[in-house]
């Protein structure tokens, strides 16, 4: 380390407050009449209009950590980093019909999380428990991760220490309290104005200094060449790999609770829609800043210390003069506390509505309601924090890897169940099981092999699983994920099977088929100042009512 | 909004009850193109023909972003509802918002 660069960290620190201000501010901004109601604290009043929703998903589903990481992953292993972009291209053609459908229901019903409306659809406080929990547990290593990204630009900037990482969550903790989802709504203004700046000057700068694409490409070449498997193309084994990757994280991204939360505060179907056709401009800067790992290579960078997360920095601060450095590293900053920000806002309002309306305090009024989630919002940021500062961000990494596999476990009950009933609330509990056990053992099974073969870590890592171990005669592997989400179906369809031939009760369907294409302007549609005066989330007073 | 908790009950008119839609359009099966095309790995896994230098994986592959801009926008234009709908649903958020004390 050669000391604090100045004029980097003023630039950081400046940008930095005013984005506090702008958190704080927020609470003001698109008023409603209390911030005290669940709804309006966690899901901004639902009225949020095109561009708003642009600005929140893109600041949602494009964060930091993908900014840091997916660089890094290219610059270590090559093409094979570059399955962010596939990934980014299926999913809205995947979910543009979709959402709209979960959009309309939980507005007719008043859903604030992926596990009400399972709770509902299925008449199963179980099977919303299950999507609850593993909706926490997915999403807390991911907030841990934006941390990752912040850390990796303090240690370029040479700043030492913990102590800026928690001033840092601190505010993000206290705005988030204060304003909710829309603090930020609002900060995502900020944030993708800088990331889109930086990445416009990055592709015409970095390259010319670097004599031009073919002198990156050829770099990149020329280190892989030597190596094994890695490559500026994918090899003949990678390819099912590769594709299975994009898919099965295109299939688990919006079952996130966070990606859910974004889509239910849009303020009608048309919003959405037209943000299916927008977002993916996101997914052409993503592209572009893949291509930083390979520039990086260009240019020579060492990471600092063993943290290949932090090339991206290092290649701004060789790259840049410091002022514009400064700029790019508050765009990283900033770029992870608006994920961090929404996650912990949809972890606190599944905890709330899934856990203590339903299972701790049952009549919890809307302001105690409103309350928990506040706090446990706290908590979780709080835990984010610990876990990078006393465990291994190692550990967090792993966690996030196991994420996207258990995520997608909740698929057949939230996805599915928008379109058909026909899986038992039994058979999605069984196949939640059976696709647990199957990812969490693959991905224990997977080692870590080093650049030269050999095995660096026995058990956790990565996540595409070796077809040879199933016994099959193919040298390629495949995304554990989606692994594990057919043998979740192929259980959850022979327990529906079974349970139906022994007449075991279905329950009833808290929702009506009409709920699903509803509009705004429909008699049903909820807006925000009431849904909480109805029953707990969802079923048991309306089904009692449809009876 | 006392309708609200009312479940709907399916038939068309009713006040208090949502009227029967569907999302069902034969325009949708245009979005398998963006979906099943960058996940045939062998189609782009190549080097030639380049482009500004660019390797074919790489620059096919950000083209795949314009192609699914294009589909959905298609679909969505082909499936939008009629231009009353649509004004009855701006008028619904305008109306929400006024109600809230809010405003754009």
């Amino acid at each position: 380390m050669d000391g604090v660069n100045v004029v980097e960290l003023t630039i950081v620190v400046v940008l930095f407050l005013v984005v506090t201000v702008m958190g704080f501010v927020a609470s003001r901004w698109r008023r409603a009449e209390t911030l005290m109601h669940l709804d309006e604290w966690g899901l901004g009043g639902r009225s949020f209009g095109t561009w708003i929703t642009w600005f929140l998903l893109g600041g949602d589903l494009y964060t930091a950590y993908t900014f840091v990481a997916v660089p890094a992953l290219m610059f270590g292993a090559g093409a094979a980093g570059f399955f962010a972009v596939p990934y980014t291209v299926v999913i809205y053609p995947l979910v543009f019909l979709v959402v709209i459908r979960l959009w309309s229901v939980s507005h007719v019903r008043g859903f604030v999380t992926p596990a009400d409306f399972v709770r509902s659809r299925f008449d199963s406080p179980g099977l919303a428990l299950l999507v609850a929990l593993t909706g926490i547990v997915a999403t807390m290593p991911y907030i841990a991760l934006q941390l990752v990204g912040i850390e990796a630009i303090l240690k370029a900037m040479g700043v030492e220490g913990e102590l800026p990482l928690i001033v840092a969550f601190v505010i993000l903790a206290l705005y988030t309290y204060n304003s909710g989802l829309r603090a930020p709504a609002l900060i995502a203004f900020v944030k993708d104005t800088l990331i889109y700046l930086t990445i416009i000057v990055a592709v015409i700068v970095i390259p010319s200094r670097l004599g031009g694409w073919d002198a990156i490409f050829g770099a990149a070449e020329e280190k892989f060449s030597a190596g094994t498997g890695a490559g500026v193309l994918l090899p003949a084994t990678g390819q099912l790999g590769y594709a299975t990757l994009a898919l099965g994280s295109a299939l688990a991204l919006f079952l996130y609770p966070h990606s859910i939360t974004g889509i239910l505060a849009a303020s009608n179907r048309d919003v959405l829609k037209r943000n299916m056709s927008a977002l993916p401009l996101y997914s052409l800067a993503l592209g572009a800043i893949a291509l930083l790992g390979f520039m990086a290579i260009a240019a020579g960078v060492t990471p600092i210390g063993e943290d290949g997360n932090t090339i991206v920095p290092v290649l701004f601060q060789e790259m840049f003069p410091s002022w514009f450095a400064g700029i790019a590293f508050a765009a990283i900053g900033i770029g992870a506390l608006v994920p961090a920000a929404i996650m912990s806002i949809a972890a606190a309002n599944l905890f709330t509505r899934n856990i203590y309306k339903e299972f701790l305090k049952k009549d919890a009024t809307p302001r105690q309601e409103a309350q928990v989630a506040k706090v446990t919002s706290l908590v979780v940021k709080v835990g984010a924090v610990a876990a990078i500062l006393f465990i291994d961000p190692q550990f967090s990494i792993d966690l996030q890897l196991i994420g996207g596999v258990i995520i997608l476990q909740t698929l057949p009950a939230v996805a599915l169940g928008l379109y058909t009933r026909w899986l038992h609330r039994g058979g999605l509990i069984a196949g939640w099981f059976a696709g647990m056990a199957a990812g969490l053992l693959m991905l224990y099974n997977i080692p870590r092999l080093g650049p030269d073969g050999t095995v660096v870590r026995e058990h956790f890592g990565g996540s595409s699983f070796a077809l040879s171990k199933l016994g099959l005669d193919a040298s390629s592997s495949v995304y554990a994920g989606l692994l594990a989400l057919l043998a979740n179906l192929v259980v959850a369809v022979l327990v529906t099977v079974a349970l139906r031939a022994a007449r075991v009760s279905e329950g009833v369907d808290g929702t009506a088929d009409t709920d699903y294409t509803a509009e705004r302007e429909d008699p049903t549609f909820r807006d925000l100042p009431d849904p909480l005066e109805s029953a707990p989330p969802g079923a048991a007073g309306e089904a009692r009512a449809r009876r | 909004m006392a309708s609200a908790s009312r479940p709907p009950t399916g038939g068309p008119g009713g006040t208090g009850a949502a009227p029967v839609r569907s999302d069902r359009s034969p325009w949708n099966w245009l979005l398998l193109v963006p979906i099943v095309l960058p996940l045939v790995v062998p189609l782009y896994n190549r080097v030639e023909p380049t482009l500004f230098g660019w390797p074919f994986f790489y620059w096919m592959q950000l083209l795949f972003v314009g192609l699914g801009v294009l589909t959905t926008v298609l679909v969505y234009r082909a499936t939008r509802r009629s231009p009353a709908d649509r004004a009855a649903a701006r008028a619904a958020v305008a109306r929400d918002a006024g109600s809230r004390d809010g405003g754009r």
